[in-house]
């Protein structure tokens, strides 16, 4: 079975598995598969930081993913960090088939701004194929309207468009035409 | 690009480690951990780090500085990063002072741990493109040292500024000392790849086993000793030229290896099952005639074919004998300069010997006669005087042109020779001639030379 399976982690927004499979479906010739909501990793929540554990969320993906998934993108709306690094949009398994990306930095009410549906439907798509890119082998891309550029604050999200560029797209094609369409 | 650099992550904890180095992965980096100062010895010793993130604080075996001061002893162009947590910056500082060169305080925003590893390398990068540039100089330094007014070496010059920008390979055919090399570098560092490197590999000096890992590379565990994986010349020339002197001494089974690599630009490293794919330029050069070695079945016919695209033949020194003044006086100037000598040139009379004498050795014999004559002479110009030996040595040269004579006439001559070289000591007379007084003494009677 070569599908992407999309698992939310804890509540979501309503629309965002929605939003999730339209972009999907315009890039990665595979049929997408909503999995069961499943619970927050309770050992992924970090007291001190008030955030959660990337790696946890990736273990628990690992865990329940059925065996013959291609890719699983797991989604959440909770903080997500590394215990290197203040936050994280997302995180993926380089060239592997795990990943996951978290809403809760995508919210405009997280910088104390008004509520835009629109603009978090944008942002979560860029980081979708963002962090699917990477289970694909695409690195960081040099272009900042990519969908494969290093975003590290809200701003840098916001300059990419909902695309790969024309080398970070033509790889991901010639991926799927390698391996036979998967 | 950034595969050039990799980076090291050492810290105690799995989980620090793993995710540092999922997110440097994810920029493109080559990344290793190791759990512990020992292991990041271990990986430092195999692998060039342009990188190495060092926790401070890990408990057992060696803290975070003693790691750095080891790490910095095996790999002294490695920068280190520091991690520490806010309770121990002060232990930073410190570390900072010992080498580091920084330091950061865990968890740090992604924008500040992005930007401090993109400064470092872009440094690294200036770094390296400065050595290359220095390098570059140098040889283009060595590139003037074509100097010549001869019509056929003019022809050579203008040959190798048509095929510059070419990709087609090149064979320089020439006696030793001809700058078989110098040709090479000129052809390079004319065309399009000049900003990319030159490697120069002799092929007679290595054995073949040695010479197939120094080509191809090796991965680790190839064989006894090959601890981390290496870059072959060919996989370092990648963009630019690879120069490989004395083509013709190559064993059949690394001229097979070369066959391939020109035909299908890719190889495998020694002991590796993954091809690596190369665009170099292959300029070859050899003082055999290939052509013979083809026939007498010692080199391969098709490699041959491969190889001879385009070929540059070096005449000797002796025929093209008016650029010696030339060369003789450009050799003066820098040898002069380089040893700190005050030597402002040569005579007439230097010069007519210099021209005499037929150079087996070609250009690198006259640039070693004149470094020769500088160290020695005692006058602010070369005189033929400080060439005499030279001319003593081409006359003893033209004596070893055998007469037409008996065997038993010539060793009679021989000995008559080092009789009076020796003004008749017997003693001195056998050595130098390499045999035994006794012998000597029988030889005297036997061709009845009285002494």
């Amino acid at each position: 079975m070569s599908e992407l399976c999309l698992v939310p982690i804890g509540s979501l927004p309503p629309q965002a598995l929605e939003w999730i499979e339209n972009a999907a479906a315009d890039w990665f010739p595979l049929p997408t598969r909503r999995l069961p909501a499943i619970a927050i990793p309770d050992r992924a929540y970090d007291a001190r930081r008030g955030q959660y554990q990337s790696l946890e969320f990736m273990k628990t993906l690992a865990q329940c993913a059925p065996r013959d998934a291609f890719r699983v993108l797991g989604i959440t709306d909770v903080d997500l960090s590394i215990p290197m690094l203040s936050f994280l949009f997302g995180q993926a398994q380089f060239d592997g088939p795990i990943a996951v990306v978290s809403l809760c930095r995508l919210h405009q009410e997280f910088y104390g701004l008004p509520a835009q549906e629109a603009l978090l439907r944008e942002r979560t798509v860029k980081e979708v194929l963002h962090e699917l890119g990477h289970t694909f082998g695409l690195v960081h891309c040099s272009d900042s309207t990519c969908a494969m550029s290093l975003a590290t604050h809200i701003e840098l999200v916001d300059s990419k468009t909902e695309k790969y560029c024309a080398r970070c797209g033509t790889q991901l094609a010639q991926r799927f035409a390698r391996n036979g369409g998967v | 690009m950034k595969k050039h650099w990799p980076i090291l992550v050492v810290d105690d904890e799995e989980v620090m480690c793993e995710s540092m180095a999922a997110w440097l992965r994810e920029d493109g980096y080559r990344v290793d951990t190791a759990p512990d100062g020992q292991k990041a010895l271990e990986l430092a010793r195999a692998a060039d780090y342009a990188i190495c993130f060092v926790d401070l604080k890990m408990p057992g075996g060696m803290d975070g500085i003693e790691t750095m001061m080891e790490i910095h002893r095996i790999r002294p162009d490695a920068s280190i990063i520091i991690i520490t947590a806010y309770a121990t910056v002060d232990t930073a500082i410190q570390a900072m002072k010992e080498g580091a060169q920084e330091y950061i305080v865990k968890p740090c925003n992604p924008q500040e741990i992005s930007m401090l590893v993109s400064r470092i390398l872009k440094l690294k990068k200036l770094q390296s493109e400065n050595a290359i540039l220095r390098k570059k100089l140098a040889r283009q330094y060595k590139h003037h040292d074509i100097i010549t007014k001869n019509p056929r070496m003019d022809e050579i010059l203008a040959l190798t500024q048509d095929v510059a920008s070419l990709r087609s390979t090149v064979l320089i055919r020439g006696e030793s000392g001809t700058g078989k090399e110098l040709v090479a570098r000129a052809v390079h560092f004319s065309g399009n790849r000049a900003d990319k490197p030159f490697i120069a590999v002799s092929c007679a000096a290595l054995t073949e086993t040695l010479l197939e890992s120094e080509l191809f590379g090796y991965e680790k565990g190839a064989f006894t000793g090959a601890a981390g994986q290496a870059k072959g010349k060919f996989e370092v020339a990648d963009g630019g030229t690879i120069f490989l002197d004395e083509i013709g001494d190559i064993s059949p089974k690394l001229q097979a290896d070369l066959l391939r690599v020109l035909q299908e630009r890719r190889f495998y490293r020694v002991g590796g099952t993954q091809e690596v794919e190369v665009d170099v330029r292959v300029i070859a050069a050899t003082n055999k005639n290939l052509a013979e070695e083809v026939q007498q079945g010692r080199f391969r016919e098709d490699l041959y074919y491969r190889l001879n695209v385009i070929e540059i033949q070096l005449p000797p020194l002796r025929e093209r004998r008016e650029d010696i003044p030339l060369l003789a006086e450009h050799f003066v100037q820098r040898i002069s300069s380089e040893l700190g000598k005050d030597v402002a040139g040569i005579s007439a009379d230097a010069l007519k010997v210099l021209i005499a004498y037929d150079w087996p050795g070609n250009v690198r014999e006259l640039e070693n006669v004149i470094e020769r004559a500088i160290v020695t002479c005692r006058n602010g110009s070369l005189e033929s005087a400080d060439f005499s030996w030279l001319h003593r040595d081409a006359n003893q040269a033209q004596d070893w042109e055998v007469p037409d004579v008996p065997l038993g006439e010539l060793e009679r001559r021989a000995i008559v020779a080092a009789l009076e070289r020796k003004h008749g000591n017997v003693k001195e007379a056998s050595s130098a001639l390499g045999i035994d007084r006794s012998t000597l003494y029988d030889k005297l009677k036997r061709y009845e030379i009285s002494h």
